[in-house]
């Protein structure tokens, strides 16, 4: 079977700490899986292996269980999120405008596709509907930085100054 | 009971309060067809094949989940209901790979017989077809989900009846496929390998890894030296896969077709249910008088020994150290008759015929070696068994009877009674009782036996009280651990068996279609086979086998000798619940 890319999953113990109170509080609480994965995400800031355990041991439920409402609701994450977190717009506006061409330059520049992240660590790509800026068609959020009436040849320079910043490279 | 009365098709019917709409069908004799639904398993309204109107609802209903209610009028063959229905079998085929030549379950298959009393246009909704990756790294389960319709059948076996649930559907919509955990392989995942989902599968998603081939092969070379045995349960259920009557005993039929299959000698596996017997009855003996761990569990079946050392690795010094009746069979064959007819053990080529995918699983433990090859080579399944025997072409049903090869043909009844749940402590009782008082004469213990979850008993035995209980399904194992560990329960001997009804009603064994299963008390019917079956035996205690005795005058001694040990022993070892 093909294993998915798992990345090299660290917590501190303080994040362990606050997973444990979450699942205390909901234990025995029935329906608590979907609450408790939305904690843990916030805690986290995706939903590995590791912590799917944590929470399938905790709740006394299977992992399959678990994984089956992670892999259902599109809010849940998988892989870990970059330091800077890429949302290319797919609403009508911006894929009339080439939004697609956009994270097309974007995948080719990071070499990693939508839903995933560097294995550095620095950045993630995801798509989103409407950002609610359809006058600057075709927008990209950097983190909290919107970016308007892109064209695909400026997103290498954009990706770059992120790097500069951060002194890492891709 | 509160009767209801209501008319289908404008038939009336007057059913109990709480039947849904499929069961008043059924008693006013109407079939309304089913995919998603199979009785006491599943029970979801998904698959929405079994739609029909209900006067004055609006939209169309499903017959599987709503409950029938005074006064309704339903109708199950409308126009609007055909067509509806029509469409939904060609959406489930517009994704299904439609190989059904080359398909294990070709005129067997729940979904090509509901495409043929359809008339369905299998391209009517052509689409691309997700392709799958076929999972067949472990030994016993290979799942092609190319096949698979999400019916959750096997999912809601897994969770709700084996209480072990490694699969469940994974993504949404279009993408939903039904996996382990991180889409891995069962083989990285806690599965016992009962095989409950592959008897509960509709279509051909689902079947055992099969070791056909290796079997032919084997019996193409004349270096091998080629012995088969049968378990007891085999002879209650492989007719079926000829059409005859379920609970029809087919034994003799049975060992005439694997002669004729070119097997160097077809031996009864009876016979190492009976030493199981002689072995077992000896260790709770010794556990009762020495005050040793108790309850002492059966260890006879794969699933549920894989279960314990996944779920319970605490409760293994309760499992009895016996080997199981198919490995014991092994280690004699390759050591004992070996020696004795002098054959190189090398050059045999060990086939058990076996009720169950575990014990594919269980062949290849490597702390069942007694030396440095396997015992057993192959474990086929009764419905391997079934198509090597169509694949010569035998007429099976017009076979006469023959008998299983010396020196291992006579057993007792108590060996074959092991086939069903309960048989194995009844068993056990019968040669115990046997051993604490020599006078001890009853040989039937009923309280054992029967379809309740949990059956307990207390029997008094040369002054000492023996409590035993007896559940089968893994769910109900689960419960009565919890009871025992709690201390709720206290009992010197406990038998459980994965598989709901027991062997009988093996991953391994014919598949009965919903049909069949929803309607027939087939586990109740295959049990009778055996029960009668050992009614009829002259000798029903395992002690009084000729086998037994034999082998213990040439070559044990007695129960729980050193040698004995050697052979006829092992050990568990705890796995990790993930």
């Amino acid at each position: 079977m093909s294993e998915k890319t798992l990345f090299a999953f660290k917590s501190t113990s303080a994040q362990d700490e606050k997973l444990k109170e979450v699942i205390a509080k909901y234990k025995d609480v029935p329906g608590a899986l979907l609450p408790v994965l939305q904690e843990a995400q916030g805690i986290f800031g995706y939903l590995p292996i590791e912590v799917q355990q944590s929470v399938a041991d905790g709740l006394g439920i299977s992992l399959s269980e678990v994984y089956g409402v992670a892999t259902f609701y599109s809010q849940f994450s998988l892989t870990p999120k970059g330091e800077h977190r890429i949302s290319v717009c797919l609403g009508t506006a911006c894929y009339v405008k080439g939004a697609d061409k956009i994270l097309a330059e974007l995948e080719k520049k990071l070499g990693i596709t939508s839903g995933e992240c560097t294995p550095d660590g620095m950045f993630s790509i995801d798509s989103c509907r409407c950002v609610g800026a359809c006058g600057l068609a075709p927008v990209m959020m950097i983190d909290d930085e919107v970016y308007g009436k892109l064209t695909p040849d400026q997103v290498g320079k954009i990706i770059d100054s992120y790097i500069e910043k951060g002194g890492k490279s891709v | 009971m509160d009767m209801i009365n209501l008319t289908i098709n404008g038939i009336p019917v007057s059913v109990p309060k709480g039947y849904t709409i499929l069961q008043a069908a059924k008693a006013a004799k109407i079939e309304i067809p089913t995919l998603c639904y199979l009785k006491e398993i599943n029970c979801i309204g998904s698959c929405r094949v079994c739609m029909v109107e209900v006067k004055g609802r609006r939209g169309l209903t499903a017959a599987c989940v709503i409950p029938a209610e005074d006064g309704m009028e339903v109708l199950t063959n409308t126009p609007k209901v055909r067509a509806s229905r029509k469409t939904t079998i060609e959406l489930l085929l517009s994704t299904h790979h439609k190989k059904c030549l080359s398909c294990i379950r070709n005129n067997h298959c729940e979904l090509q017989k509901l495409a043929m009393e359809y008339n369905v246009d299998e391209d009517r909704f052509p689409s691309e077809e997700p392709v799958y990756e076929i999972d067949d790294q472990s030994p016993y389960i290979v799942r092609d989900n190319n096949k698979c319709v999400n019916c959750m059948r096997c999912v809601s076996v897994c969770k709700n009846v084996q209480s072990v649930s490694v699969i469940g559907p994974i993504r949404r919509g279009y993408k939903v496929h039904v996996g382990s955990p991180f889409d891995r392989s069962l083989n990285d995942s806690p599965c016992v390998g009962c095989g409950q989902c592959i008897v509960s599968c509709p279509v051909g998603a689902l079947y055992e890894k099969s070791n056909v081939d290796e079997v032919w092969e084997a019996l193409a070379d004349p270096d091998k030296y080629v012995v088969f045995y049968t378990a007891p349960s085999i002879r209650a259920t492989l007719g079926e896969s000829f059409d005859m009557p379920i609970g029809t005993n087919v034994e003799g039929k049975m060992v005439s077709a694997i002669r004729r299959l070119g097997v160097d000698k077809i031996f009864n596996m009876d016979f190492t249910a009976d030493l199981t017997i002689l072995e077992e009855a000896n260790e709770l003996v010794q556990r009762i008088t020495n005050h040793e761990t108790l309850p002492m569990f059966t260890s006879c079946c794969p699933g549920w020994v894989k279960f314990a050392e996944h779920y319970y690795p605490e409760m293994l010094p309760h499992l009895s150290s016996c080997k199981s009746p198919q490995a014991m069979f092994g280690a004699i064959l390759k050591s004992y008759y070996a020696e004795k007819y002098n054959i190189d053990p090398e050059k045999m080529f060990v086939v058990s015929v076996i009720p169950c995918t575990g014990k594919k699983f269980e062949v290849t433990r490597q702390e069942l070696r007694s030396k440095e090859f396997d015992d057993v080579d192959v474990a086929l399944t009764t419905r391997e068994l079934a198509r090597m025997i169509k694949s010569t072409g035998i007429d099976f049903a017009d076979l006469e009877d023959e008998d299983y090869d010396a020196p291992f043909n006579k057993a007792t009844g108590g060996g074959a009674i092991f086939g069903a749940t309960g048989g194995v402590l009844e068993a056990a009782l019968r040669t115990a009782a046997r051993m604490l008082d020599g006078d001890f004469k009853a040989v039937e213990f009923k309280e054992v036996r029967g379809p309740e979850q949990i059956r307990e008993a207390k029997y008094e035995v040369a002054g000492v009280e023996v409590k035993v209980a007896v559940t089968s399904g893994l769910g109900n194992a689960r419960k009565l651990i919890e009871k025992i560990k709690s201390g709720e329960a206290d009992y010197q001997m406990v038998e459980v068996m994965a598989c709901p009804g027991g062997c009988i009603n093996g991953g391994g064994q014919p598949i009965r279609s919903d049909k069949v299963s929803n309607y027939v008390d087939y586990k109740a019917l295959r049990s009778k086979a055996l029960y009668n079956y050992d009614e009829n035996c002259a000798l029903r205690s395992s002690d009084e086998s000729p086998v037994v005795k034999m082998i213990y005058e040439d070559y044990f001694e007695k129960p729980g000798t050193h040698k004995a040990h050697e052979l006829l022993h092992t050990t568990y070892l705890p796995r990790g619940n993930h």
